[in-house]
């Protein structure tokens, strides 16, 4: 038999190198996350999936699972801090849902539902970001990025070609391209590769699909993220 | 005494579409249900121009793009006990902060007299007109808001939802469904 | 320094040049690219293109690395880059209107290039001049003690284009200011001493040592060389505690690196941390200056204990100046046979040291964003565990130490553990190093003994109506009149030493409002709670600043303070609200006069807000205008 930690009261077995997240995951339990993507090498920088070890705040998709550990997630003090989390990463781009193709495709939104944001409370930023329209068949809109690095890590790791990266530092931190012009038409990028699939937001889009799925089809319209999970089942039945 | 005195409730659109009054009429005939709670004050409904004071609940759609979205909203504010931002553009500002990238001085020199087709153009300065701000800002960053209702525009159900929840004395959610950003 | 940017085709074998001096070396990419920003003033494109070649690198990996760090830009510069310091105790002793005064004098605005691209002026975070500002740096050269008359001599040369390097000396004199030494600072170093010291006592401990010895410079050595065991038990005895300002005991931090598993084709790397960052700390500097023999034998000594054949001193770009002597120094130590091959005539005794320039971000302070730095990567602070004793540069087991802890180390090998451990308190053996400056007779270096109170520092130096006494920088703890009788010591007020004094003349809220502004500079954007926080951070103080606070703000503030503690990523967003929730409780009026408003306001000045729409109107009627105090008022 497979050892066990406790999540949330819950005992979840694991294998031995599993993150809590995967173990939790794999368990069918939901923790919030927006940079971890089960094919990538864990980041751990978005903090989405924050839980309590033992007492102790770490993220969940880079600490491994550990025999007998207590992990708290779903409960209201880390939810407040996760929508907290959420709240800033609305502020700090241009997120404009209403006029989105990633609308109701979105990670970010959907966890946002997930932990309630009514509003993104914080003072907007407002940055100036450029959109690059110039490859034929993909849309790159930096107002959406939350530099979750996953298509960095999907150009580099699967499409072996390092189209994306971040540079800057701080809230300067930024996506750029592949190219000396900057631009995404001038890179090797292609609409097969991995990171063309990845963006859990509205940065990467292919051309001429938008609105395709109309209003109440989409993905999150029709079911919550998380919510096939019993964390979700739980808390619809209580 | 009886009968509870009945809330009185105001609206309005600032930098909005009116939208998200629409949406406040889809909840339909449970508007009969809702004005045995209420009563309205201010509100395209009404043509009340002005906000009484002591008034419950005010509704504002739209976020501020010139002076005069100011005024109403500090008005509201003045003059409300509970502040409620309905919709995207009252709680990011929406369709008309994606100005916001663009000078202010850029976007009127454009307007008014590089575009094609204008004749001696010139930007209207009567002070009658309120000015538009640098950039449109949601109604939260410049008074205190109590709630939020998200949506573009939120759904007859989800604003009856947050009303109920309010005069029920609950907090109120929206949950999946209801709960949505456009 | 001073030199006209070349042309794109002089440029191309000039970036290859760079690239073949450092071996073609992918892992070297910051050190060739501070190379390539002091050769043509900044990374253009076309170098990019030449470093993408030659490196088998994407451009997409050098750019990430540039935009990164502070020294390095990608956009032209001036061909003189002005940086003042910005240090809370340049503020004090004027530089904001000294950089004013320059900035004027050139017709240059500040973050600006001149159109010319003669000069940039532009502030930069602490270059740990605090004893001696306000300081500056001039294409990477430093210069303290400012004054109005300097910075007219500074435009002129400017303005006569003169090369920096033809700049009279006296500009760049810095002073030690070495007020008190005590065992480190005074200590009368004979180079290879410390070695010999470890060396015998080898032999005095004894065949038994040999044992735990397989995994050194020692391997497969003939008996009777052995010690570094017995080396690594004098740290331990020595009660040795890192002087970064976490206090981790050495000797286990070394134990650990020399236990780890030693795949092959790797080795054990010693690595010193020179990245002196934290706001108002200036000792490494002078302890590079006075002892740097002691700290280069305490990374020999280290690299003895734990088997470490390659060692770093990560300087901290701010300190360029200082590497031609430290070069000369560790050329003197190879030629003395105290680096290099067959140490001490030892066959098989071999570690070197090589010193990396970082290039301008606090971050790199931080262990392991120090190791990605030295790997030639952005400074992000990694995912821990693994930790770098097993996983550290280029995967290898590694120790990072202070540059103080490794002159104490030197000392620990040449007296022995117990002599170490006799020094200070219990818990916290030997002597501290303090950088001493602010409001004070006598700002610079103070060596005492742990267990020294703050107030026999105070005395020491000269201070008089202290207010208040920042210890360890914004990172650590403000601490207020009442508790002056506390100790600088792990177990009371642990420092990495900085030691910044505010007379009851100082304004405790723009100190804080200063070391947010710092942290939000340095912020690495890593993590979203950080990143974004340290923005919103910024603002409220700025907006208190304005005179637009109110309760609510104060709120905001205590909540951000929470989700930066449990959320962040690393130390710098743990740390990050600390000047603020201490100067809060412990200079509250400070914050009070801040708070002109009762209720909620406005974030921005809705007045001002209106400025291009009157601009383009041309109106300046009443309604033309919004009162900003009207605010949100109930």
């Amino acid at each position: 038999m497979n050892p066990t930690f406790e999540l949330d009261g819950q005992a979840i077995s694991f294998a031995e190198g599993q993150t809590i997240l995967q173990a939790a995951t794999t368990a069918g339990v939901y923790i919030p996350h927006l940079c971890y993507h089960p094919e990538f090498k864990p980041h751990g920088s978005c903090k989405l999936c924050t839980v309590k070890v033992n007492g102790r705040q770490t993220a969940a998709c880079t600490m491994r699972a550990a025999l007998g550990m207590k992990v708290e997630s779903n409960c209201e003090e880390i939810n407040a801090e996760r929508r907290a989390l959420t709240q800033m990463l609305f502020v700090e781009g241009n997120h404009f849902c209403p006029s989105c193709e990633k609308s109701g495709h979105c990670q970010l939104q959907a966890t946002a539902y997930h932990l309630g944001m009514m509003s993104p409370h914080y003072d907007h930023f407002f940055p100036n970001r450029a959109v690059d329209a110039s490859h034929p068949e993909f849309l790159l809109d930096f107002n959406r990025c939350i530099l979750c690095s996953l298509c960095v890590r999907a150009s580099r790791d699967v499409d072996g070609k390092n189209v994306f990266a971040l540079s800057g530092r701080g809230i300067k931190t930024h996506l750029i391209v592949n190219a000396r012009s900057g631009r995404l038409a001038d890179t090797d990028f292609a609409a097969t590769d991995k990171a063309a699939a990845v963006c859990p937001v509205g940065v990467i889009l292919p051309k001429r699909q938008g609105f395709a799925v109309p209003i109440g089809e989409r993905p999150y319209d029709k079911v919550a993220i998380g919510a096939a999970t019993t964390v979700r089942a739980e808390e619809e039945a209580s | 005494m009886t009968e509870k005195r009945k809330l009185r409730v105001a609206t309005t659109s600032l930098a909005g579409c009116f939208g998200c009054h629409m949406s406040f009429l889809d909840i339909d005939e449970r508007l009969f249900t809702l004005l045995e709670h209420i009563e309205f004050d201010r509100s395209p409904l009404t043509d009340i121009k002005t906000v009484s004071p002591g008034t419950d609940i005010g509704l504002i759609e739209g976020g501020l793009c010139n002076a005069e979205n100011v005024h109403v909203l500090r008005e509201f504010r003045a003059n409300c006990t509970i502040l409620i931002a309905i919709g995207a553009c009252a709680i990011n500002g929406g369709l008309p902060a994606q100005r916001n990238h663009l000078p202010l001085t850029t976007i009127l020199e454009e307007v008014y007299h590089t575009s094609p087709g204008l004749h001696n153009g010139m930007i209207p300065n009567d002070p009658e007109l309120p000015l538009p701000l640098n950039q449109v800002h949601p109604i939260h960053e410049v008074v205190k808001i109590d709630y939020f209702i998200p949506g573009c525009p939120p759904s007859g159900d989800a604003i009856w939802k947050v009303l109920t929840d309010l005069l029920a004395g609950r907090e109120p959610t929206l949950g999946h469904g209801l709960m949505h950003y456009d | 320094m001073h030199c006209l940017e070349p042309s794109e085709a002089a440029l191309r074998p000039l970036v290859a040049g760079i690239v073949a001096q450092h071996g073609g070396d992918a892992s070297r990419m910051l050190q060739i690219l501070r190379d390539i920003q002091s050769l043509a003033g900044w990374i253009s494109p076309v170098a990019v293109d030449v470093l993408s070649a030659e490196l088998a690198v994407p451009r997409t990996k050098i750019e990430g690395v540039a935009g990164f760090y502070s020294f390095l830009s990608l956009q032209p510069r001036g061909r003189y880059r002005i940086l003042f310091s910005d240090n809370i105790t340049d503020r004090m002793l004027g530089s904001t209107a000294l950089m004013a005064r320059l900035c004027n004098s050139l017709w240059v605005e500040q973050g600006k290039t001149s159109e010319e691209g003669l000069v940039s002026i532009d502030t930069t975070s602490c270059t740990g001049l605090c004893d001696q500002g306000p300081a500056l740096l001039v294409n990477n050269r430093a210069m303290g003690r400012l004054t109005a008359e300097r910075i007219d001599q500074i435009a002129e040369l400017v303005r006569s284009e003169v090369a920096v390097d033809a700049w009279p000396d006296e500009f760049f004199i810095i002073d030690d200011n070495v007020q008190r030494a005590d065992i480190l600072l005074a200590a009368d170093f004979q180079p290879g001493a410390a070695l010999q010291a470890a060396r015998q006592r080898a032999h005095a401990a004894g065949e038994g040592m040999m044992a735990s010895n397989t995994r050194s410079w020692r391997e497969g050595l003939p008996a009777g060389l052995g010690g570094p065991a017995a080396m690594l038990d004098e740290i331990k005895r020595a009660n040795l505690r890192g002087r970064g300002g976490a206090g981790f005991t050495t000797g286990l931090k070394w134990e650990a690196c020399r236990n780890a598993p030693l795949p092959a084709g790797q080795q054990r790397i010693v690595v010193c941390n020179a990245d002196e960052g934290e706001p108002g700390t200036f000792k490494d500097r002078v302890l590079l200056t006075r002892q740097a023999d002691l700290v280069f034998e305490g990374m020999t000594v280290a690299a003895y204990a734990v088997g470490a054949t390659r060692g770093f001193v990560y300087l901290r770009g701010e300190y360029a100046y200082l590497r031609p002597q430290l070069e000369t120094v560790l050329a003197r130590r190879r030629q003395d046979k105290l680096l290099g091959r067959d140490i001490l005539g030892i066959p098989g005794a071999d570690f070197d040291i090589e010193i990396h320039l970082g290039a301008g971000a606090y971050v790199c302070g931080e262990e392991s964003a120090l190791i990605e730095s030295l790997e030639g990567k952005r400074g992000t602070p990694r995912n821990r565990p693994p930790f770098p004793v097993t996983n550290g540069y280029l995967d290898q087991p590694t120790i990072v130490n202070n540059v103080e802890t490794f002159a104490a180390a030197a000392l620990i090998a040449l007296h022995g553990g117990d002599w170490y451990a006799a020094i200070g308190t219990r818990h916290s053996a030997g002597s501290k190093l303090l950088s001493v400056a602010g409001d004070c007779a006598r700002p610079g270096i103070y060596e005492y003994p742990f267990g020294v109170s703050i107030r026999q520092v105070l005395d020491a130096c000269g201070a008089t109506k202290v207010q208040a006494v920042q210890v360890s920088g914004p990172s650590g703890i403000c601490v207020a009149p009442n508790e002056f009788d506390r100790v600088i010591a792990f177990e009371d007020i642990p420092t990495a030493g900085a030691f910044t004094i505010f007379d009851s003349t100082r304004d405790m809220f723009e100190v804080a409002r200063n070391y947010v502004h710092f942290f939000q500079h340095e912020s690495c954007g890593f993590c979203t709670p950080c990143r974004v926080g340290t923005s919103l951070l910024k603002n409220l103080m700025d907006k208190l600043a304005r005179g637009c606070g109110s309760p609510y703000d104060f709120a905001e503030i205590e909540k951000l303070n929470q989700l930066l503690q449990s959320m962040s990523h690393c130390g710098l967003g743990h740390t990050a609200c600390n000047p603020v929730l201490d100067t809060i409780a412990k200079f509250r009026p400070a914050y009070e006069a801040r708070m002109m408003q009762r209720d909620f306001t406005p974030a921005f000045d809705l007045d001002q807000a209106l400025s291009q729409a009157r601009q383009m109107t041309g109106r300046d009627d009443a309604a033309a205008h919004l009162q900003s105090e009207q605010g949100g008022a109930v």
